[in-house]
């Protein structure tokens, strides 16, 4: 625990120490802003949405972004080999850095109350409820593609091909929903219980179903015990 | 203690280390010196849990590399080669992680850090970032993480390679008096480098260790030739050719008409001795020595030897 403790701070004073953290922030806020406040004042609703319909594709973006770093630069700047000699755990590594990647995503979504506290102040009969689930949605969400980014990081010494990996598979887990149409009847069942989409969706719609939260805790177990699977094997080249 | 045993490594095809053998002891400072792509690194890195070897097994106070890695770490501060740092923290940051993650807390923590700090030298830029530092203080830096946890072991590859002289000096220093209570290994593929600083020096070559021992051990088991050279007046080249037939372990190597003398350059076995010999036949002869230089074989010719003729000689 200490030692997860120890990678999670020091991982957070790196990206606060140099402007990437506030360069992906800044504009994460705007393109949200942006998006959110064009159809917020169009079709004048009172709850937020658009905010929770416009996240979950900045976040195709914006986790791979976060998270390709993490482990890939340790690599490719050879400080993996501090790290790797330090009485640490490769379990306790991988997860002081999947910590760090998701507090700068849930810093990132603390920025969109901005939007909650507008609607707040001129809305009238807002559903709390929902903007309760929304916000709860995201969080899953965040967490689960930062899973998915880490474990792109881990695979490669190069920053750029770790986003490309990690773009890649989000927009598949993401995009699942939007072919089912086009899939065979006996699949369907499975791949839209994969599909994020459809877990996301009742998240938010407050239909909050420990299936859903199963499926997402699950996915994440998964993609970090991938991710320490493959720092294990960087001992056996 | 340290104890390898018939290490081996392979990269694919590569076969960086053909299983070694070697022993360190408590309190003993090791130099580890090969030339380029020896295995230097590999070894050392094996030993410090970042690679498995392809066989062969390290034992760190008798526990095994394989089940004991987390254990054996607590016990090693490891400098890397070129060594790699968090170049966007601050010092200040960068020791507390160090210290930090080998759960030094409370007071513990901050007379750590104060000692590394003094005794690194870091004074006057523990709140500058570690992308500033100049080569010499980020490889002060380097060693002070390396021992914030005050280890028995210490592990340093390459730590003087790329410093101008000065820094050289400086950080020779600092190794030799943290090697006063550590064991202490120091890689270099120079050996001037590290010559003064260790109390033993292994060899190693293509994988292999081609010597080990101290410097005096190294040379007396050298089996090198010493060279003489005579600059002689009054002598004929006839008479040079005898002095070789009447002494069957002087070989010579060059003889040349110089300003009307002779210069004469032999070399004989370096367990013999003859200039006595020497001199008394110039002296029978008539001849009149201007010079008589011996050059000693030098540590530095044995490790050229063993690491261009493969250790053939040793
Ligand atoms: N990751 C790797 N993959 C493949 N081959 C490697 C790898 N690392 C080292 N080698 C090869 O293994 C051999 C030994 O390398 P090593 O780094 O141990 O040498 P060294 O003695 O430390 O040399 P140097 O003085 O250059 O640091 C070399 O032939 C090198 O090319
Ligand atoms: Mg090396």
């Amino acid at each position: 625990m200490r030692n997860i403790s120890a990678i999670y701070f020091k991982e957070l004073k790196s990206f606060f120490n140099s402007p990437m953290a506030y360069i992906f922030l800044v504009i994460f806020s705007l393109i949200n802003g942006y998006f959110f406040t064009q159809t917020f004042f169009l079709i004048n609703q009172s709850d937020l949405r658009s905010l929770f319909n416009i996240i979950p594709l900045v976040f195709l973006f914006f986790i791979p972004a976060v998270t390709m770093g993490l482990i890939a630069w340790e690599k490719n700047s050879g400080t993996i080999e501090i790290m790797a000699t330090l009485p640490v755990k490769d379990s306790e590594f991988v997860l002081g850095k999947y910590f760090s990647g998701l507090t700068l995503i849930l810093v990132g979504i603390g920025f969109t109350l901005v939007h909650f506290i507008t609607l707040a102040s001129v809305g009238t009969n807002i559903d709390y409820g929902a903007v309760l689930c929304g916000y709860f949605g995201i969080m899953l969400l965040g967490a689960f593609y930062s899973s998915i980014g880490l474990f792109a990081s881990s695979v490669t010494e190069n920053q750029v091909v770790a986003f490309i990996i990690a773009i890649s598979v989000v927009i598949v887990f993401y995009l699942l929903d939007k072919i089912l149409i086009f899939t065979p009847a006996a699949l369907t069942g499975i791949l839209q219980y994969i599909s994020v989409e459809y877990h996301l969706s009742n998240i938010s719609r407050g239909v909050v179903d420990s299936r859903n939260i199963i499926y997402f805790l699950s996915m994440i177990w998964m993609f970090l015990s991938l991710t320490i699977r493959v720092v294990e094997i960087r001992k056996w080249r | 203690m340290i104890r390898v045993e018939n290490l081996v490594k392979n990269y694919g095809d590569v076969k960086a280390v053909r299983g070694i053998d070697f022993e360190v002891n408590d309190g003993e400072i090791l130099g580890f010196l090969g030339e380029n792509g020896a295995g230097k690194s590999t070894t050392l890195k094996i030993i410090t849990s970042f690679l498995s070897p392809t066989s062969g097994n390290v034992y760190v106070n008798d526990l095994n590399i394989q089940d004991h890695s987390l254990e054996i770490r607590k016990q090693i501060g490891y400098l890397p080669e070129l060594n790699p740092l968090y170049m966007d923290m601050r010092v200040f940051d960068l020791l507390e992680f160090s210290a930090r993650v080998r759960n030094i807390e409370g007071k513990a923590f901050k007379q750590s850090m104060a000692r590394v700090i003094e005794q690194c030298g870091l004074n006057g830029v523990v709140h500058k970032r570690v992308s500033d530092l100049s080569k010499g203080y980020k490889q002060r830096l380097g060693i002070a993480t390396a021992i914030i946890h005050d280890p028995k072991i210490l592990i340093l590859d390459e730590p003087v390679t790329g410093l101008d002289p000065n820094q050289i000096v400086e950080i020779r220093e600092l190794i030799k008096s943290l090697g006063q209570e550590k064991m202490v290994i120091i890689s270099s593929h120079i050996l001037h480098e590290i010559e003064a600083t260790v109390d033993r020096i292994i060899i190693i070559h293509a994988g292999e260790i081609v010597a080990n021992g101290t410097s005096e051990e190294l040379m007396s088991g050298f089996h090198g030739k010493t060279q003489l050279t005579l600059e002689v007046k009054n002598a004929s080249s006839d008479s040079i050719q005898k002095l070789a037939d009447t002494f069957p372990e002087i070989i010579l190597t060059k003889m040349e008409p110089v300003n009307g003398n002779h210069l004469v350059m032999m070399e004989y076995d370096k367990n013999s001795d003859p200039r006595e010999s020497i001199f008394n036949f110039a002296t029978d002869k008539g001849w009149i020595l201007l010079e008589m230089s011996l050059q000693k074989a030098q540590l530095e010719d044995i490790f050229r030897k063993l690491t261009i003729d493969g250790g053939a000689d040793a």
